[in-house]
């Protein structure tokens, strides 16, 4: 969600202040945490029942992923195709932890529990700290603040969602497609990027009548491949 | 039973996966190739969704109070309205729609 900056050599741009960092990353953990109050009416509204949108939260934990699952099922898709798309959305975590191993250096008896907590926004603050320290806290503060908000309002969206009925009524089906938006917003900037959402758009739309709830967003993935490979062909070919 | 079956796949799959980013060698990872196809994959999936799920209902497609809350939501983005303001402005507008009757 945040934009990421580039990690500045640790040794030499020194000192920030423990509270600054620690203060950068309540305010981020506040702000995106209090959307799973979002989540908790979506998935309550999807038909899922409170412990299963609770331990969505609790063991997925990230965010786009959880929504894409509430949003496959309740459109009717299968479990293996709602659980491929929710996959796919997570498969970014694993470059953000990447990138956090090195600037971490967690021991190894660390790194199973840290995991749980490699997501956008820890990665977007602890990527932005000018030393390991306060990169350290940043990831610290910034995961345990989301992830205890984030469960605490999903458990009050749920709750709130029941005890509201039609939450349709209520403009919050909105909330989804919402959420999804203002993630993809800071990720579209280049040329290649703004195909694949065009083509993911036209796919996604336009295979939702023909095939099974779940499988079009799966073949709007394919958008990607297409793209990189289509540009590397212009790239090649204006080369030569 | 099935929405359980889906929430477990997805509890292993997105954990295995940040794991996964922690505990691999450096460079494992790090073909050019990879790296653009895990950036730009989020990007299809999440303009994928937004869409069907702004113009979805069921197998149909639809234009209802929906398609104004998520307007209403991309432009409090270009004005760089803060997240939960985002979604605030897509509930209000979708709820206010669909109260006159859109």
């Amino acid at each position: 969600m945040a934009e990421q900056r580039t990690l500045a050599d640790p040794d030499v741009d020194g000192d920030k202040p423990d509270a600054v960092v620690v203060r950068d990353a309540l305010g981020v953990g506040g702000a995106v945490g209090l959307s799973g109050f979002a989540f908790g009416v979506t998935s309550a509204g999807s038909g899922l029942t409170l412990v299963q949108t609770c331990v969505l939260s609790l063991l997925v934990f990230t965010g786009a992923s959880q929504f894409a699952l509430v949003g496959a099922l309740a459109a009717g898709g299968s479990p293996f195709t709602a659980a491929a798309g929710a996959f796919f959305l997570g498969v970014r975590n694993a470059f953000y932890g990447l990138r956090l191993s090195e600037v971490l250096r967690l021991t190894r008896a660390v790194r199973p529990f840290a995991a749980q907590w490699v997501i956008d926004e820890t990665t977007a603050v602890a990527l932005a700290q000018p030393t390991r320290r306060s990169a350290r806290i940043g990831f610290a503060v910034t995961g345990l603040s989301l992830y205890v908000l984030w469960n605490l309002t999903t458990l009050l969206g749920a709750l709130g969602a029941e005890a509201i009925g039609d939450t349709d009524a209520w403009g919050l089906d909105a909330a989804g497609p919402a959420v999804f938006l203002a993630l993809l917003a800071p990720m579209v900037k280049s040329a290649t990027e703004r195909a694949a959402a065009g083509l993911a758009v036209v796919l996604g739309l336009g295979l939702l009548p023909v095939l099974p709830a779940g499988v079009p967003v799966l073949v709007a993935a394919l958008a990607a491949p297409v793209v990189l490979w289509a540009r590397g062909r212009h790239v090649r070919g204006s080369v030569r | 039973m099935s929405t359980w079956i889906a929430i477990g796949l997805t509890v292993v799959g997105c954990y295995a996966v940040k794991l996964v980013g922690l505990l691999v060698p450096e460079g494992a990872l790090e073909r050019p190739l990879v790296r653009r196809l895990a950036a730009l994959l989020p990007v299809a999936l999440l303009a994928a969704l937004t869409a069907q799920q702004t113009f979805g209902d069921g197998q149909a497609l639809v234009l209802d109070a929906r398609a104004a809350g998520v307007a209403a939501a991309a432009l409090a983005l270009v004005l760089r309205a803060p997240f939960l303001l985002v979604v605030a402005a897509a509930v209000v507008v979708t709820a206010g729609v669909r109260a006159m009757g859109g």
